[in-house]
């Protein structure tokens, strides 16, 4: 393992096969990022992880690694976008951080305090979205999901039911439970499962657990998204 | 409905790869997709229910909520426009009693705008039941009221409610000598495969749906793989709006059209071909079939073609109204039976395409030239055009001109002479390349059509001076935004974001830092975006705000009050600094009036 790329001028080494993602977070370079997740397939939807490879933008968690690539990453440029990208997301569904129960633990929050997002800069699209609050034990609310499929692929893959799917075009892409009355308490979905944990906004949620973990003592309330990320989705740092 | 699924899914062999097809004939019979279809297609075809529904909410043609006994559709796109198309469908609404968008009370028609429906020569057109109505008139809409009221079926319908012209204006070197049935893979056996392919690079030939790859290349690089199993694929979704060329092609030289598919499968070693054609050219489906029948009787598909050994069949497979399944990889996906998402690349379709298998997908045009390259070789095709963009470029024109139709010129011709070429004056400017193309303006109808400077799908509108620019660039984004399959976040919000933002604009609601915040936009979806839709989805803002910004600036709300200072004046200095002249630079911000 002796080939290298380098991210912001840093040589950063990688095996055949690697993302620049996986490699970058080999090597403790944070890139932001929403719909990757280290144990799935990457989906490369959320566009957060745009890198400029060679002077191209290319999405860090789908694009292979190949000697030579030279990466801007943690650019004024590329974080400024990031930043208006995730002000898209926040625009396209309804996210009133101080209402939400993830506050503190969402991603898609810390994302945005991580890029210095100081407003919503675009019009609110003001979804119609609904809840499904049929679950026993998860709850679903629409009006914060970001399609990043998360959810999706790891029901499919880890938990091997196909619980969720994404259905629709453009920007009435919406969460759809497979079930026969398209309702979560008649899927196969166990609190258990790992689609049920793995959202990261308040999407979905675990009921009967909120709030007990008190505001101001959650995870993003004391660390930025780049050490937690690194520190959890490092292949060697669990 | 048991029996109906039972035999359908049977006919199709169980493959879930077919889910398009067997759709397509739930929603003709029941004018929706029943949900108890839906559940008994998913234990058919071993599906996830959530992934049928999917593929149903992705396509325009499929329908949870019952459409019409009638299903008609009226095409918006900016050709049909200007033929009078908004007015046309609302004489239609009211005659029929129907709001836009909605199943009449007694389920009997459903009226709905749809996109460019490929016969924007002959427009305002439509579809009902799929099927296309041309020149529509409000002579036309009273019979069709009549008809429907009285429940005629499709078939006793009046046929010149359907008729369809190819409307060829012009040929060149390929439409002037078509090759006999048969011709280019006797010429291609008789010379060898291997020679064929480097007649193909000879010639020079590069993809005709816009992009320009190299076509001998990628015929090369799919053969090369290890992986023997490959598809030929041709890509018959002609979605870009003001585009209808490969419906001509398809019409009239399908089998030329074969051949150069039969030629490159013999070249890859491909077994297995595929026609994806767009649903709304249903139409051609029969006689393409026919077509591919006659061939097959011929020799020319199956097995041993020619007695040389090579089995290749095609397959024709109709999509369900989706503009992004015309990007290669969506293409596959449909095929596959999927929503048609732009895939990740690296791997490209050449690697893995079609099942994961190394697939060549090209237009319908490339097809059709490969044959003759075969033919003729390499070196006939390479004396016509420009150095990097050999032989010639069917066109379809449309918009504001005397003789809309198909016109074949060799790349290098200017705009001025296919503009004169076919009775077009008092031009305002030209679409070329359709919405993801570019609008130019009448001093440059010097530019040449050229895959090094004007790059074209074969689109070509024309507008001339009584048109409003903002409302074609309006008309585009809107198109963009429904046709975004919101996949990745800059394409899904950013084109819907677009659409606010010009709407605000043209509404006469924008103020002076809105040109600037939609420009910034443009840029953001274009640079960010998952593939080519995206990347091209703000051509129509970008390429009108570069050469007519001051129709932009014109529409802003002029502000109420009188500022402190004059803020136009004191940018004076920075625009001398940054040699900047143009509208863009200056801030009109004082108002004369007060609302």
């Amino acid at each position: 393992m002796n080939k290298t790329i380098t991210i912001d001028g840093k040589a950063i080494p990688f095996s055949e096969g690697q993302t620049i993602m996986q490699a970058a977070t080999a090597a403790d370079v944070y890139i932001p990022h929403l719909c990757h997740h280290p144990e799935f397939t990457p989906h490369g939807s959320c566009k957060l992880c745009t890198v400029k490879v060679n002077g191209r933008n290319c999405s860090a968690c789908t694009f292979p690694a190949a000697e030579g690539q030279e990466v801007l990453n943690n650019t004024q440029e590329l974080n400024s976008d990031r930043k208006t990208i995730t002000q898209m997301l926040f625009v396209e569904g309804n996210h009133f951080c101080p209402s939400c129960e993830k506050t503190g633990n969402c991603q898609l929050q810390a994302v945005a305090y991580h890029l210095n997002m100081l407003d919503d800069h675009f019009p609110l699209f003001y979804a119609h979205r609904a809840m499904d609050a049929s679950h026993p034990e998860v709850l679903i609310d629409h009006n914060r999901c970001i399609f990043c499929t998360l959810c999706v692929r790891a029901s499919r893959e880890h938990d091997g039911k196909d619980v969720f799917a994404i259905s629709g075009r453009g920007i009435n892409k919406h969460l759809i439970v497979n079930s026969a009355s398209g309702q979560l308490k008649d899927s196969a979905l166990d609190s258990g499962d790992k689609a049920a944990h793995i959202c990261p906004t308040g999407a979905i949620l675990i009921k009967h657990t909120g709030y007990q973990v008190p505001i101001g003592q959650r995870v993003y309330d004391h660390h930025q998204i780049n050490e937690v990320s690194l520190a959890s989705e490092h292949p060697h740092g669990e | 409905m048991t029996a109906f699924l039972q035999e359908l899914a049977k006919t199709y062999g169980y493959q879930a790869n077919h889910l398009l097809a067997i759709l397509r004939a739930v929603q003709a019979r029941y004018h929706h997709i029943p949900e108890p279809a839906i559940e008994a297609l998913a234990d058919l075809l071993h599906l996830p229910r959530s992934q049928i529904i999917g593929v149903i909410e992705f396509y325009s043609f499929f329908h949870l909520q019952p459409q019409g006994q009638y299903e008609l559709l009226i095409s918006d796109s900016i050709t049909d426009q200007m033929l009078g198309k908004q007015a046309l469908i609302s004489y239609l609404a009211e005659r029929l009693q129907v709001s836009i968008g909605t199943v009449r009370a007694d389920g009997l028609v459903s009226l709905a705008n749809t996109s460019c429906t490929g016969l924007c020569d002959q427009g305002p057109a439509g579809l009902v039941n799929g099927l296309p109505l041309t020149q529509l008139n409000c002579a036309k809409v009273d019979v069709m009221v009549l008809l429907i009221n009285a429940q005629t079926p499709l078939p006793e319908w009046p046929s010149e409610l359907f008729a369809i012209s190819d409307n060829i204006q012009k040929t060149d070197v390929l439409l002037n000598q078509t090759i006999t049935r048969g011709a280019a893979l006797q010429a291609t056996f008789a010379r060898g495969i291997a020679a064929t392919l480097t007649e193909i690079d000879r010639a020079g030939l590069r993809g005709r749906g816009g992009a320009g790859f190299k076509t001998a290349m990628k015929w090369r690089f799919c053969s090369e793989e290890s992986e023997t199993t490959r598809y030929v694929v041709c890509n018959a979704d002609e979605g870009e709006p003001g585009t209808f060329k490969d419906r001509v092609l398809l019409n009239r030289y399908a089998d030329q059209v074969f051949e150069g598919m039969t030629v490159c499968a013999a070249i890859i070693g491909a077994h297995q071909g595929f026609l994806y054609l767009r649903g709304e050219y249903l139409f051609l489906y029969d006689p393409l079939q026919t077509v591919l029948q006659h061939r097959r009787e011929a020799g020319l598909l199956g097995n041993n073609i020619l007695g040389q050994g090579i089995d290749f069949d095609i397959e024709i497979c109709l999509g369900a109204g989706a503009y992004i399944c015309g990007e290669e990889s969506a293409l596959i996906e449909s095929l596959e039976g999927k929503m048609g998402i732009p895939r990740n690349r690296p791997p490209y379709p050449v690697t893995q395409g079609y099942l994961g298998k190394p697939t060549v997908v090209n237009n319908v045009e490339t097809f059709l030239a490969a044959a003759a390259v075969a033919v003729q070789g390499g070196d006939w095709f390479a004396s016509i055009g420009t150095g990097p963009s050999k032989g010639s470029k069917i066109l379809s024109i449309c918009g504001d001109c005397a003789r809309p139709g198909i016109y074949e010129y060799p790349f290098g011709t200017t705009v001025q002479t296919i503009l004169d070429g076919c009775g077009a004056d008092d031009v305002l400017g030209v679409q070329i390349g359709g919405p993801s193309g570019t609008f130019i303006s009448p001093q440059e109808f010097d530019r040449k059509l050229a895959f090094e400077d004007l790059a074209t799908g074969g689109s070509f509108i024309i507008f001339n001076t009584s048109r409003n620019i903002l409302d074609i660039a309006n008309n585009f984004t809107h198109f963009f935004a429904h046709e975004s399959c919101g996949f990745c976040t800059p394409c899904r919000v950013g084109t819907s974001l677009l659409k606010k933002q010009l709407d605000k604009i043209v509404d006469g609601h924008g103020s002076a830092g809105d040109v600037v915040a939609l420009e910034s936009l443009c840029q953001l979806v274009k640079n960010y975006s998952h593939c080519g839709l995206g990347q091209t989805a703000a051509n129509p803002i970008l390429t009108t705000l570069a050469r007519y910004p001051e129709l932009y600036q014109a529409q802003l709300k002029k502000i109420s009050y009188e500022p402190g200072f004059d803020l136009d004046a004191a940018l004076a200095t920075a625009r001398r600094m940054a040699d900047r002249h143009d509208a863009a630079a200056h801030l009109a911000q004082i108002g004369e009036d007060y609302e």
